[in-house]
């Protein structure tokens, strides 16, 4: 057993080789500026000043930073991890350069390597109608095509969207995550820097995804992206985001805030692909307001950090309006992917599914926490909820949270709830045919999250499988 | 069937389920070309032998040595026997969730011919043999085993050995579950699979499949033995007489 021990220890080494070699690079950057550890209302004020911020976000930071201080840290989920962080050991803004770059060109070279390495350029050329290149604090790079400019569609990074078009942040900003809704949600509004700010216009389509990619590279950073994305009436777009951070021995800190709004027979889809490294804690408030007819669909991939906290919302407040959230959570040795679902169904006809999926391997812990309510008015309204977990290995976990809040009789809601484990007879059968049993184990959970990984563009649903693939190497049955 | 070195040679296996022997010294050879049955009532021990040639963990072999073309294959993993040209069709075949037949096939061949070995044949293949099994093709494309009725099963189960063109063949119980119509397509794709170069091991409780591939022996087993052999006519005996008189013919062997 001893021998089986010191080798699970070299495989999870091994493993982490793997994410080093692929994602965990770091660049040595001379930083543009770098502010002090821990956050204050100085830093807050220094970061809207270099910002250049209209006064009412400025106000807004620091009504927002003493929600923060005077919040507790939850006192549910893994409350153990979370009392870990040490907040005033974190740098809470970093500027890479002075300036945003608009082709790879006027990226410094040692940021585009990096983003050259996570082939977002080679993507960008592929098959995506814009890009947003994150790192640290603020975006470094941002295009978009022109055809989708000149049909009025919006697509800047948080800090310009501001600058260009401060009434339409102003009129959306903080409404469907308000200030206090969270102590996280309260951290992100007093320091965000960077995300995405996207406006479609009325009745445009926009068939091609744009892209953001947040990449931390320091150790200690903290990483506030806001995002909001607002679909007018009759519009679609979908927006794909992906994450990396380098593997440091001491923590980091990923809380972003997003927010999308679907008007009138909108369609906003949300495909996320996290991918951290195990020092991360990944903290994020994701919530959409969808009206009268308009559908909003979150499709949120969780890999990697050491505790994610993360559980996508849909508030239908309109007749009609439809939501679907599908998630898979991969937790590994030491992880735990606490993540989940929320429908508020506040209107009649409406109808939401939830899908959710976790593979939980060695002693990594997967929980699935969510909700659905249905308010008094929400008549003929449908939920459905499908939960899905698999385990790999004696030690691995998996807890399932749901909550539901019915308020009125005339509504379907279908919950099933199944915890599965790789079975021996299945191994068998796929190794009788002469696949080795760790291929057998990944063609399994491949098939398992199936379901979510077709509902990706291509590229991402290799990388996906890519990805499990290296999380699963040398995995103990 | 000038090369008589045999296939597959068994010599006094033992098996064993959670402590208990099921299977008390079975031998057996198989050279190329021949066709052999096993047929035995329930609980026999003819399942329990070919789970545990093909290296099933719940099934240990307890005693005795198995070769395949001369290759102790006792010490290898189930997908090692696989790759050395072992191949058991299953009575039970499992159900692989969000897996489609055609990425399994591929990947199962795939771990055949070595991971980078070219596969860009597999297409034009894979079609034939559906062809030749009167699969529809949307089978390509549905999750292993799920949803699928019996009789499709077991063409599938066909369908991955003619793929897979293994030495010796095992198939338990192929032909159950089967509609007359579907056993004769399942038993086309056997004959058109079986030659001289290979070789077939029938586990089977009835002797309707044998209507249609003809074995040329036939073994009895009961109680985890292999009691009586003769040739395709001792399946017809069985199938008129049942399996009592073998019994009391063994017994009788044993009193004596």
């Amino acid at each position: 057993m001893a021998d089986a021990a010191q080798r699970q220890k070299d495989d999870l080494s091994l493993l982490n080789a793997d994410y080093a070699t692929r994602y965990g690079f770091k660049d040595p950057v001379d930083y543009f500026h770098k502010g002090a550890r821990g956050v204050n209302h100085e830093v807050v004020e220094m970061i809207s000043k270099m910002k250049n911020e209209p006064r009412w976000m400025a106000d807004r930071r620091h009504e927002a930073l003493d929600v923060f201080l005077s919040k507790p840290t939850p006192q549910w989920g893994n409350t153990k991890l979370l009392n870990e962080i040490l907040y005033d050991n974190i740098y809470y803004f970093m500027k890479p350069i002075e300036q945003q770059g608009k082709s790879w060109d006027d990226v410094p070279e040692y940021i585009r390597n990096t983003f050259d390495k996570l082939g977002i350029p080679e993507a960008e050329k592929n098959f995506l109608g814009g890009v947003s290149a994150q790192y640290e604090s603020e975006v470094v790079y941002h295009s978009m095509r022109e055809d989708l400019q000149k049909q009025g569609v919006v697509f800047l990074d948080m800090d310009s969207g501001l600058r260009e078009h401060e009434d339409i942040v102003k009129k959306f900003f903080g409404t469907v995550i308000p200030t206090d809704d969270n102590k996280f949600a309260a951290l992100n509004t007093a320091v965000w820097s960077g995300g995405s700010f996207i406006y479609v216009p009325p009745g445009i389509n926009v068939e091609i995804p744009l892209q953001a990619y947040f990449r931390i590279n320091a150790e200690n950073m903290g990483q506030f992206e806001r995002t909001l994305i607002i679909a007018d009436k009759g519009s679609r777009v979908h927006y794909i985001e992906g994450c990396t951070a380098p593997v440091y021995s001491t923590d980091s800190l990923h809380s972003a805030v997003v927010e999308l709004i679907a008007l009138e027979d909108a369609y906003i889809r949300y495909t996320t692909i996290q991918n951290w490294a195990r020092n991360i804690y990944n903290l994020v408030t994701k919530r959409a307001t969808a009206h009268k007819n308009a559908t909003v669909e979150w499709v949120d991939g969780n890999l990697g950090s050491r505790l994610t906290m993360k559980y996508p919302c849909i508030q239908l407040v309109g007749e009609g309006a439809k939501g679907e959230i599908l998630s898979v959570a991969f937790a590994g040795q030491d992880q735990h992917q606490d993540a989940g679902a929320k429908v508020i169904h506040a209107a009649p006809n409406t109808s939401s599914r939830i899908t959710s999926k976790s593979i939980s391997k060695d002693n990594g812990r997967a929980s699935y926490r969510g909700l659905a309510k249905i308010h008094k008015n929400a008549v003929n309204s449908k939920i459905s909820v499908e939960c899905d977990a698999l385990l790999i290995g004696e030690d691995a976990r998996s807890d399932t949270y749901p909550t539901m809040e019915i308020d009125n009789e005339q509504v379907r809601v279908e919950h099933e709830a199944r915890v599965s484990k790789v079975a021996e007879e299945q191994l068998f059968y796929l190794t009788s045919r002469g696949l080795s049993e760790d291929d057998a184990r990944l063609l399994i959970v491949n098939g398992f999250m199936e379901p979510f990984t077709k509902e990706l563009p291509l590229e991402y649903a290799v990388e996906l499988n890519r990805l499990i693939e290296l999380e699963m190497e040398g995995s103990i049955g | 069937m000038a090369d008589k070195k045999p296939l597959l040679a068994f010599d006094d296996i033992h098996v064993e389920v959670e402590g208990t022997e099921v299977v008390k010294g079975v031998s057996l050879t198989i050279n190329p070309g021949e066709t052999h049955a096993i047929m035995g009532p329930n609980g026999s021990g003819k399942s329990s032998l070919s789970q545990a040639l093909m290296g099933h963990p719940s099934y240990e072999i307890t005693g005795g040595e198995a070769y395949l073309n001369g290759e102790s294959i006792l010490d290898m993993e189930p997908d090692e026997r696989s790759r050395a040209g072992l191949f058991l069709a299953f009575q039970y075949p499992l159900a692989i969730p969000g897996v489609t037949v055609a990425n399994f096939m591929r990947a199962a061949l795939q771990s055949h011919r070595g991971k980078d070995a070219d596969m860009s044949d597999f297409r034009k293949l894979f079609k034939a043999q559906m062809d030749d099994l009167g699969i529809d093709h949307a089978f390509a494309t549905r999750y292993l085993n799920e949803g699928f009725s019996g009789g499709e099963k077991k063409r599938i189960e066909i369908l991955q050995m003619a793929m897979l063109q293994p030495k010796v063949a095992v198939l338990d119980e192929t032909d159950s579950g089967l509609d007359i119509d579907a056993l004769k397509t399942v038993a086309e794709g056997i004959n058109r699979f079986h030659n001289d170069s290979n070789g077939m091991l029938l586990v089977t409780h009835y002797q309707r499949l044998l209507n249609y591939v003809k074995p040329d022996f036939v073994h009895v087993m009961m109680a985890g033995r292999l009691v009586k052999s003769g040739g395709a006519e001792l399946a017809l005996q069985l199938e008129d007489k049942g399996y009592d008189w073998v019994a009391a013919e063994a017994n009788q062997k044993v009193e004596v």
